[in-house]
């Protein structure tokens, strides 16, 4: 026939959905907002360990969180402005309040939130105005919760199915990987002797993302199968998954000679989390494709991405580097690069 | 058949989809699968330029079953008339008509007349037709049929009655054959043909429809004949539902036709007066060409009524109406032969009005090359097409068999008005007028076409002024005196005429002495005695009481069915023409469901739905085809058409199929130009075939318009179709190694084109006799300029015409199909004759 | 192209219907005369790209620049030839019929959903529902986070990459306020895109199926009139003949916005373990200082 000699029709449609164009759109957001993801789950979460700190009577850790959380919490809006398509309307975002969106309510809350934790920040590194830092930091700490795992809501309303279908699981790596930046943030900022805490924030932080990634996975079943083999996604999501086990592995195995081993270290923060991050947005992903359903819907059936979409991943695997401390945001919500009837839907 | 109907009238569509919504079933006979055949209930592919085949197979479906509408055909056709005994048929010469000059491709029409009638009155005749516009002399009355008629034979069984004679000629038009001819399996064939069959008679009918894949043949004419006679004899002419639809090739084409740009033809469808002297002047002309005698008063009233339009009070009986100042035509003056004529250096000037010929004309490159050879050239269009540019980006001077240094053409391109930007009438095929009012002024210097006309008349009428030249009395005794609107308002010399003058004109009035000016309303009021004016008898009346009947817009469900009140029908204002066939010969309906027109006995007059078309006063005696001398519809043809009395299968110019029917392969009398520039393809039986073995049709889609001027330069419809493409079948694609989305060349004995590859299964090889024709298909839209660019597809045919119209085949002929782009600059010229000597094609002088 | 009784738009009380697309398919010519009168009308831009070897489409799908967009589907059974030389070869030609091969043709649009993915996250309020039932981006109100992009599960809206923010089709809305069709069904010339009021298209739309079945178009469905289908039924909803998936079209749509309930107490409870795990690791540490 014909056909096995190369000279049928382009994409025959029916057989591969409409000539093996994707359904959904490549999600519109740029490379800030993996990062925007990141900073605002560090300055959340290191909020909430500045305050613990200081109740618990650890103030060397309480003021090296609150001034890790300021820089972050001041980047933060920056990199949600920058992603916009028209950056000057920002505040459009503010004309009203909108309990459906998820975006609505992380802007409030990042409105409310980053001035909050700048100013204790500052006020933390200039030794001024106590009582103004105080009552900061405790409304910094009150939204930090919110600020790291909203974002977690913000992904999942989603047309993606892998994303969509994260939805359980998605705030526990968010709040995971968030307590590991901070405590990772703070151990390194803090004197060494009162690091211990952030320490043990860290590793615990390091476990909760890992074991919500892995339930995550194993929940998402077939959808997760853009994570496994050769593609882009799997290799930066094994990487991800192996700079996270083996920071906490470090951070745990550290304990002791913590101050001796931060001094001369490498940075535990390091940049690979937002673009582990930048591989659940838009930006990193490829579109997903649809095609005919099997028969049933017990059968998801998978295509591989379109050979002629760009491949995303070219630029997100930039930032990637090697770090003793994997210290990530999100999880690894690769690439919907498939789109089931079964899968996307439920 | 011969229409993509869906694609290419989308807006006329929108009725047949309410047609089917309603019940009736489409089939579409097409050589491709289009969007047309997406939506008809049947698609029946068959080979390009086999229609004749196919409809000869209903003819003789419906002649050998006894389908026919026997009373309709007995009393409304000339199936009685008894031909006379010196006609011989193609069955009997195997393929060609008696009176043949096969040197000139000519037809000597004597031997096709009816019998004598023996009683000394007037035998039926038709003129001789040895010249070659000699046809246009019958203009819109046919050939003359005068006195009693020829003798008949009511039963149909006489061996020489033209029944019997149309079962003889068609008598091996069998399924099979058909099958064999077209392509097509007999089922499909038998499916359409009993169909047809089943849905006629008093109570059904059928509508056949075409467009420019009949007439773009050199047998187009007789595509339409063939349909002529099938719905003759079902009955399907004259009454609701029944009727020929001839989808136009664009906006007003049937008004252009009306009011002709035609060579040979006068508003109307009045011949052009021969160059030769005419006994008597008018009255010569009047008695030559106005058939039967009967009618010789009303021809005359509808010249003489043309002429004071024309030349208004300089007209008198004195002067002749100043017949004398029309032109007189002496040949051939159709476009093909004119373009030829620029080539061999006999044409000097060349006017081009909204006209793309150097992308959209057969055989592209002859007129390219043909208009260098030009003093000057005008160009009037909306945007700079190819037209205007050949002599400084043509395809000729990329491969340098022209250089802009050696034209001498003088170029003048002028911008015109679109028509959002001009009020005027359309003519729909329908013969509809309907009037489209300015929505915007134009831009820059953009005006109309009535503009340009108007003041290139005044400018040189004011050149001419005071000469004392007899030639130049027919320009300056033209009534020349348009009232003139626009920004200037009156007093502005170069402002715009009101078209509304030229409609009124067209219409026409009486002048009386004292009384003024009354406004005609029926061609009936047209007088002879130049009291009258009227630009064209068949569009009096649509300016009836000094009001723009065409502008009418009341809404259908505000009026009956037959919707009298949208728009104004010519003539009269009829929406079916013909419609007294409507009615039995009784003048009752052939059944209440399709009852149209009928006779009131009561009343003792015709009355109906519509406006009866018969004349005021008739009686259930009138003939319904009043348009024929004999008030008959014409089975068979004894004069006015230059290829035969009857429809005959010849297979296309260029065919790569032997013609399975007869010996002679394709229409003796087609009009060749074999030329250098214009060499042809060799056809089956002749050497070389292999080297062109595929069937080339060109066509149109949906995204652009015609040489793509009004389309290819703006972004909308650009963007929906982009690229020049061809569409070829996955059977063909695999033997040729065409990929989808690629480049291929496909290659004529004139040039080679590029255009990217569309493999599609809508595109099917059909069996013929034992071998496999492949089709490639290629829509002829592009060219070098505009906002997208690409091959002109035209540039692939060949110059060959239909005598009878002198319409060149676009739509069939031969060719090569291979892989990637084509060579570019001097090599293309070279591959172009290094694939000709393949096929054996030397150069010719 | 049917003209639209004024009163069509109101109630007898005078409150605004619903009004909506039915988009009719099997009536459609592919002539795409709605693709150039929905960007005459709005002023969208035009993109002239290459040839995309997908039959007649060369604007290949929706998106911030194609509001309408014309689907053109061939599907041919696999090794069926009509008269190739495997019939001369003494196999019955197989007698050709639109059943052995299908043009199908539709145009997409917007679908304008009860439950609208796009207007649910919009966070600056741009997306709004009119009086009318549909579903418009404002032009001078989007900050083009872009976030509406993702939430629409059919692929719809877009965000135009030279200006920033989002498109899609308004059903007109400007035209709505006039009593106008919008300009699709107005250039419609089969009458495949109908506007009216949803209810009474839906009704339309169920006899018109029923009588395709019964006329043996056995996969002709209808696609989003259901009230109960995950996006709340469409406002412009398809008689498709064939199913989505074969047009391009996501077969079980579900608004993202559907579990937002759950993903918000899931996120609370992240955050509770977020605070309670620190706390508790904090408070369990030994008090460090010098």
């Amino acid at each position: 026939m014909s056909a096995a000699a190369g000279g049928t029709a382009a994409g025959a449609p029916g057989a591969d959905g409409y000539y093996g164009r994707p359904v959904l759109k490549r999600p519109a957001w740029t490379w800030e907002v993996p990062w925007y993801f990141w900073t605002g789950g560090l300055a959340g979460a290191s909020s909430v360990l500045s305050v613990a700190a200081r109740a618990a009577g650890n103030r060397p850790l309480a003021r090296a969180a609150a001034i890790a959380a300021a820089p972050a919490a001041a980047v933060s809006p920056a990199l949600l402005v920058s992603d916009l398509g028209r950056p000057e309307r920002f505040l459009n975002m503010l004309r009203v309040f909108r309990p459906s969106s998820p975006l609505s309510m992380g802007a409030w809350l990042l409105s409310a939130y980053a001035p909050l934790a700048v100013g204790a920040g500052a006020a933390e590194l200039l030794g001024i105005l106590p009582r103004t830092r105080t009552a900061a930091a405790v409304g910094a700490a009150a939204l930090g919760p919110g600020l790291v795992t909203y974002t977690a809501v913000l992904l999942a309303h989603n047309a993606v199915p892998v994303w969509h279908g994260a939805q359980r699981e998605l705030p526990f790596v968010f709040a995971g990987s968030a307590a590991a930046s901070a405590g990772g943030a703070a151990f390194l900022l803090a004197p060494a002797a009162a690091a211990e805490p952030a320490r043990r924030v860290a590793i615990a932080g390091g476990l909760l993302e890992l074991a919500a990634e892995r339930a995550m996975e194993r929940r998402l079943g077939p959808l997760a199968a853009p994570f496994e083999g050769d593609g882009p996604a799997a290799r930066l999501g094994r990487w991800a998954r192996g700079l996270t086990a083996a920071g906490t592995t470090l951070a745990a195995a550290g304990g002791g000679r913590a101050g001796r081993w931060r001094r001369r270290g490498p940075p535990c923060c390091s940049p690979a989390a937002p673009a582990s991050a930048g591989r659940c947005t838009g930006r990193a992903s490829p579109p997903p494709r649809t095609r005919a359903p099997p028969s049933g819907r017990s059968a998801p059936a998978w295509t591989p991405a379109s050979p002629r979409a760009r491949d995303p991943q070219a630029r997100s695997t930039r930032p990637v580097r090697p770090a003793p401390v994997r210290v990530r945001n999100s999880a690894t919500l690769g690439p919907a690069s498939s789109l089931s009837r079964h899968g996307t839907y439920r | 058949m011969g229409s993509n109907m869906a694609e290419n009238h989308p807006v006329g569509f929108q009725w047949v989809t309410e047609a089917k919504l309603r019940g009736a079933r489409l089939f579409h006979v097409d050589p491709r699968f289009t969007r047309t055949s997406a939506v008809a209930d049947r698609h029946v592919p068959i080979r390009g330029g086999t229609d004749i085949a196919f409809l000869g197979g209903v003819i003789h479906h419906i002649l050998e079953n006894r389908r026919e509408f026997r009373e309709y055909v007995l009393a409304y056709t000339n199936a009685a008339y008894l031909v006379g005994e010196d006609f011989v048929d193609t069955e009997d010469l195997d393929g060609v008509f008696s009176g043949l000059d096969r040197e000139h491709g000519v037809y000597d029409d004597a031997s096709w007349q009816f019998q004598d009638t023996g009683d000394g009155g007037d035998a039926p005749t038709g003129s001789a037709a040895h010249d070659t516009a000699a046809q246009e002399t019958h203009g819109a009355q046919g050939a003359a049929v005068e006195g009693p008629g020829p003798p008949t034979d009511p039963t149909l069984e006489h061996p020489r009655c033209v029944f019997q004679v149309l079962r003889r000629h068609y008598a091996r038009y069998t399924p099979a054959m058909v099958a064999e001819v077209c392509g097509v399996s007999e089922a499909a064939f038998l499916e359409v043909a009993d169909a047809l069959c089943d849905n006629a008679g008093r109570d059904r009918t059928s509508t056949l429809v075409y467009s420019v894949g009949w007439t773009h043949h050199t047998k187009g004419v007789q595509y339409i004949r063939a349909a002529s006679i099938i719905q003759l004899l079902l009955g399907n002419m004259g009454r609701p539902g029944g009727g020929i639809l001839a989808l136009r090739g664009h906006a007003s084409i049937q008004g252009s036709t009306d009011i002709p740009t035609l060579f040979n033809l006068l508003p109307g469808y009045l011949p052009m007066p021969q160059a030769r002297d005419y006994p008597g002047g008018l009255a010569g002309y009047v008695a030559e060409h106005g058939a039967p005698a009967g009618q010789r008063d009303r021809f005359r009233a509808h010249v003489t009524s043309l002429l004071k339009a024309y030349y208004g009070a300089a007209a008198t009986p004195d002067n002749d109406f100043c017949f004398d100042h029309l032109p007189r035509i002496s040949g051939d003056h159709s476009i093909y032969p004119t373009i030829l004529g620029m080539l061999d250096g006999s044409v000097k000037g060349f006017l081009v009005l909204g006209e793309n010929p150097a992308v959209g004309s057969a055989n592209g490159r002859v007129h390219r090359l043909a208009m260098a050879q030009l003093d000057w050239l005008v160009v009037r269009d909306l945007v700079e097409v190819e037209t205007a540019t050949f002599w400084k980006d043509g395809p000729e001077i990329a491969t340098g068999e022209l250089r802009t240094a050696d034209i001498a053409t003088e170029v003048f391109l002028l911008p015109a008005a679109a028509h959002t930007e001009k009020s005027g009438s359309f003519t729909n095929t329908q013969r509809l007028l309907q009037w489209h009012r300015k929505a915007v002024e134009p831009e820059g210097d953009r005006r109309s076409d009535l503009w340009f006309a108007y003041h290139l008349g005044r400018l040189i009428r004011e050149k001419l002024a005071g000469s004392t030249d007899p030639r130049d009395r027919a320009l300056l005794d033209l009534a020349w005196d348009y009232p003139i609107e626009g920004p200037g308002g009156e007093g502005d010399t170069w402002g715009e005429p009101d078209p509304h003058a030229v409609l009124a004109e067209i219409s026409g009035w009486r002048d009386e002495p004292g009384a003024g000016r009354t406004w005609l309303s029926s061609p009936e009021q047209l007088r002879a005695d130049g009291s009258t004016t009227g630009a064209c008898w068949i569009y009096c009346g649509s300016f009836a009481d000094g009001v723009n009947q065409t502008d009418r817009r009341r809404p259908g469900r505000e009026q009956s069915w037959v919707a009298p009140e949208w728009g104004w029908a010519w003539p009269g204002n009829r929406r079916i023409l013909y419609n007294r066939a409507s009615a039995d010969p009784q003048g009752r309906p052939w059944s209440a469901r399709k009852a149209y027109v009928w006779w009131d006995e009561q009343r003792g007059a015709w009355t109906g739905h519509d406006v009866p078309d018969v004349d005021a006063g008739a009686t259930p005696d009138a003939g319904p085809f009043v348009m024929q001398s004999d008030g008959r519809g014409w089975l068979y043809v004894p004069a006015g058409l230059s290829d035969g009395p009857l429809p005959t299968h010849y297979e296309a110019h260029e065919s790569p199929v032997p013609n399975p029917l007869y010996g002679q392969q394709a229409s003796p009398t087609r009009e060749r130009f074999d030329r250098r520039h214009n060499r042809s393809n060799p056809s089956a039986g002749e050497p070389g075939t292999g080297a062109y073995p595929c069937v080339l049709l060109t066509y149109r889609i949906a995204e652009h318009h015609t040489a793509g001027g009004m389309s290819r330069f703006g972004q909308r419809l650009s963007e929906l179709a982009p690229e020049p493409f061809c569409e070829v079948s996955p059977r063909l694609a695999a033997a040729r190694g065409l990929t989808n989305g690629d480049w291929a060349t496909i290659v004529s004995a004139r040039t080679a084109i590029e255009a990217r590859v569309l493999v599609t299964e809508r595109m099917k090889p059909l069996r013929v006799g034992d071998r496999r024709v492949d089709t490639v298909g290629v829509p002829y839209h592009w060219g070098w300029k505009g906002t997208v660019t690409g091959d002109a597809a035209n540039d692939l045919t060949a110059l060959v015409l239909d005598r009878n119209v002198h319409i060149s085949e676009f739509k069939v002929a031969t060719c090569d199909i291979r892989p990637g782009r084509r060579p570019q600059g001097a090599a293309l010229p070279a591959y172009v004759e290094q694939h000709r000597r393949s096929a054996g094609i030397g150069e010719q002088p | 192209m049917t003209t639209l009784d004024p009163g069509a738009w109101f109630t007898p009380d005078g409150e605004p219907r619903r009004m909506g697309f039915f988009t009719d398919t099997s009536v459609c010519i592919g002539c795409k005369a709605c693709e150039v009168a929905c960007k005459e009308w709005n002023g969208v831009p035009s993109d002239v790209a290459g040839f995309t070897g997908m039959s007649f489409d060369n604007t290949v799908a929706l998106g911030a620049d194609t509001w309408r967009h014309v689907a053109f589907v061939e599907q041919a059974p696999v090794g069926l030839e009509w008269f190739g030389e495997d019939a001369a070869a003494g196999t019955a030609p197989a007698a050709p019929s639109a059943q052995d091969l299908r043009f199908l043709m539709s145009s997409d649009v917007c679908k304008h959903c009860t439950r609208a993915g796009c207007l649910d996250v919009c966070p600056t309020g741009a997306i709004f529902r009119t009086e009318f039932g549909s579903v418009v981006v404002q032009e001078d109100v989007c900050n083009g986070c872009g976030y509406c992009v993702s939430a629409c599960p059919f692929g719809v809206i877009e965000r135009r990459e030279d200006d920033g923010r989002a498109f899609k089709c308004t059903l007109c809305y400007d035209r709505s306020k006039g009593g106008l069709e919008p300009a699709c069904a107005t250039a419609c010339p089969t009458d495949s895109i109908q506007f009216g009021p949803l209810d009474e298209l839906r009704d339309r739309a169920a006899g018109r199926v029923e009588h395709l079945v019964a006329a043996g178009q056995s996969r002709a469905q209808l696609y989003g009139a259901d009230p109960d289908d995950g996006v709340g039924g469409f406002g412009a909803f398809f008689l498709l003949l064939d199913r989505p998936e074969v047009y391009g079209l996501p077969p079980d749509p579900v608004v993202p916005t559907r579990d937002a309930a759950r993903m918000w107490r899931m996120a609370g409870a992240a955050a509770g373990v977020l605070v309670a795990g620190i706390a508790a690791l904090v408070g369990l540490s030994p008090r460090g200082g010098r």
